[in-house]
């Protein structure tokens, strides 16, 4: 927190290239998070995505290039960085045997927080979860899991949160939460970097999208400006039927809502 | 930074004893094997079976001990590569501990459940004419080689799984740490087998874990084999050891 408000970007990605065996995924990545916004990294399955957010949390050493998160490099300073960063994996990180509260508190005393039991409150409380805290985390739904594991990444209060793929394999209102959820954190200030591989999730939550393609980012700024590399629009005339999602959303209702 | 490590350990040591709490087939299953064979042979082929010592109960605990221990440990390779596969090791990878706390919570765990399962089956036998001479200084003895073998083995299961690719190849180790003791002096003694057969018998690291623990117990007074037993478990420990640090790391250099 050395560094005031836009000063240095939360994350700062140069040249960034990492093979496995002759497969070059990456070749070269430059990518800027600043303080406070929310920037959402799109590719396609197999693009890339999730070994950068590897290297940027410190899982992954780099072939080349440099990352550094909050001013501190990952391979160098990994302990600061570690400090610094949340990650919340492709896959859920929860431990399933522990209720929600216990992993909570696990993961406040891992993080060395004041007070591991009152901070698992406050975060059950935020995310919903209070009823549920003191159920085995295996009976939760997929949505109740992703949320409580996004809830252990913000144990500490974290400057920067990654999130990789947060939404893949939920339904959609378990897709709404974890939206939510994000909101949620960019309204307080924190820093969000986000993998997607959905279009849509990328146009409602990020400030800035980049796109990774081919191993670099191709593409890389507001939707606004990524709306003006296509042709001018045009007016066409089409009837507006309701998607599917929005007949599922509204049959099932949204009680989370 | 060590008071962080030793902190760190104990939080996630805490996380584990309660996974075996939570699931405590997992002590029983492990005690339930060698209690099963610690009754067949001394019921069914007991009786046909010569040692040369009073009570055969007596003379086949110290192998149905490390036994015990072998199956036991199963399940360290198994809560690991769980853990793995779950996405928890990454997220404790990416914050700010200390990384070995990670291991040591699960080989601390292995040691406390091991020790909960040889007390049931130490209790089995006691019931079944177990009895010993032992000094208070002899069972600590004893409880000291058994530690040594537990974490010989628990590093040896980390190992295991750390390197498996399905949950049954991180179990399916343990099978021959279970038969060696089979081929050894647990059972039977070793004079009565055929030449290679003993010799490798006679040459292993059960035989004289069992010698030394068998002296212990019986108040025999214990020879240059204690030392050969002590050998055995501190190398086989080291080694162990040092090749989970390098699977480790290996592991998560990704």
């Amino acid at each position: 927190m050395s560094a005031g408000p836009g000063a240095a970007p939360a994350i700062q990605v140069r040249g960034l290239a990492k093979s496995f065996k002759d497969l070059d995924v990456l070749r070269g990545v430059d990518l800027d998070v600043a303080r406070g916004s929310i920037v959402a990294l799109l590719g396609s399955n197999g693009a890339g995505k999730t070994t950068i957010v590897r290297i940027i949390a410190t899982l992954l050493r780099p072939d080349a290039g440099t990352a550094t998160v909050a001013g501190h490099d990952a391979v160098t300073e990994a302990g600061a960085v570690r400090e610094a960063i949340s990650l919340t994996g492709q896959f859920t990180a929860v431990d399933e045997v522990l209720t929600g509260r216990e992993n909570l508190v696990l993961v406040g005393r891992l993080r060395h927080v004041p007070d591991p039991s009152a901070t698992a409150d406050a975060l059950l409380e935020r995310f919903s979860l209070t009823d549920a805290a003191g159920r085995r985390v295996g009976t939760y739904s997929g949505g109740m899991r992703r949320r409580l594991d996004i809830a252990m990444s913000l144990v500490g209060d974290p400057q920067v949160i990654v999130l990789d793929e947060p939404t893949t394999g939920l339904d959609p209102q378990g897709r709404n939460e974890v939206w939510q959820a994000v909101r949620a954190l960019a309204a307080q200030g924190t820093t969000v970097l986000l993998t997607t591989q959905y279009l849509e999730e990328a146009e409602a939550l990020a400030d800035r999208i980049a796109i990774l393609h081919g191993g670099q980012i191709i593409v890389d700024g507001t939707l606004a400006e990524l709306k003006q590399l296509l042709p001018p629009a045009t007016v066409e005339y089409v009837e507006k039927q309701p998607t599917l999602e929005e007949v599922f959303l509204a049959v099932v209702g949204e009680e989370r809502a | 930074m060590t008071t962080h490590a030793i902190g760190d350990t104990t939080t996630l040591l805490g996380r584990s004893l309660r996974h075996v709490s939570r699931s405590p087939d997992t002590i029983i299953t492990t005690a339930v094997m060698p209690i099963a064979f610690l009754l067949l042979f001394v019921y069914v082929f007991g009786g046909a079976i010569d040692s040369g010592s009073d009570s055969y109960v007596t003379y086949l605990l110290p192998g149905i001990l490390l036994i015990t221990i072998a199956s036991g440990v199963s399940y360290t390779a198994y809560r690991l590569f769980l853990d793995m596969q779950g996405g928890l090791f990454e997220r404790f990878h990416s914050m700010p501990i200390t990384r070995s706390s990670v291991l040591w919570a699960h080989v601390l765990t292995s040691l406390v459940a091991n020790l909960v399962s040889l007390v049931l089956v130490v209790a089995v036998a006691t019931l079944m004419g177990f009895r010993s001479s032992a000094t208070p200084a002899d069972w600590l003895a004893v409880l000291g080689i058994l530690v040594l073998f537990t974490l010989a083995l628990t590093w040896l299961a980390v190992v295991a799984g750390l390197s498996a690719t399905s949950v049954d190849g991180a179990s399916a180790f343990s099978y021959p740490l279970i038969l060696l003791p089979f081929v050894s002096s647990a059972f039977v003694p070793t004079d009565t087998m055929p030449g290679p057969v003993r010799w490798f018998a006679e040459h292993q690291p059960v035989t004289s874990i069992v010698d030394a623990l068998r002296n212990l117990l019986t108040g025999v007074p214990v020879g240059p084999e204690i030392w050969v037993a002590l050998a055995w478990c501190v190398g086989i420990l080291a080694v162990a050891y040092l090749v989970a640090r390098i699977t480790y790391r290996r592991r998560i250099a990704g």
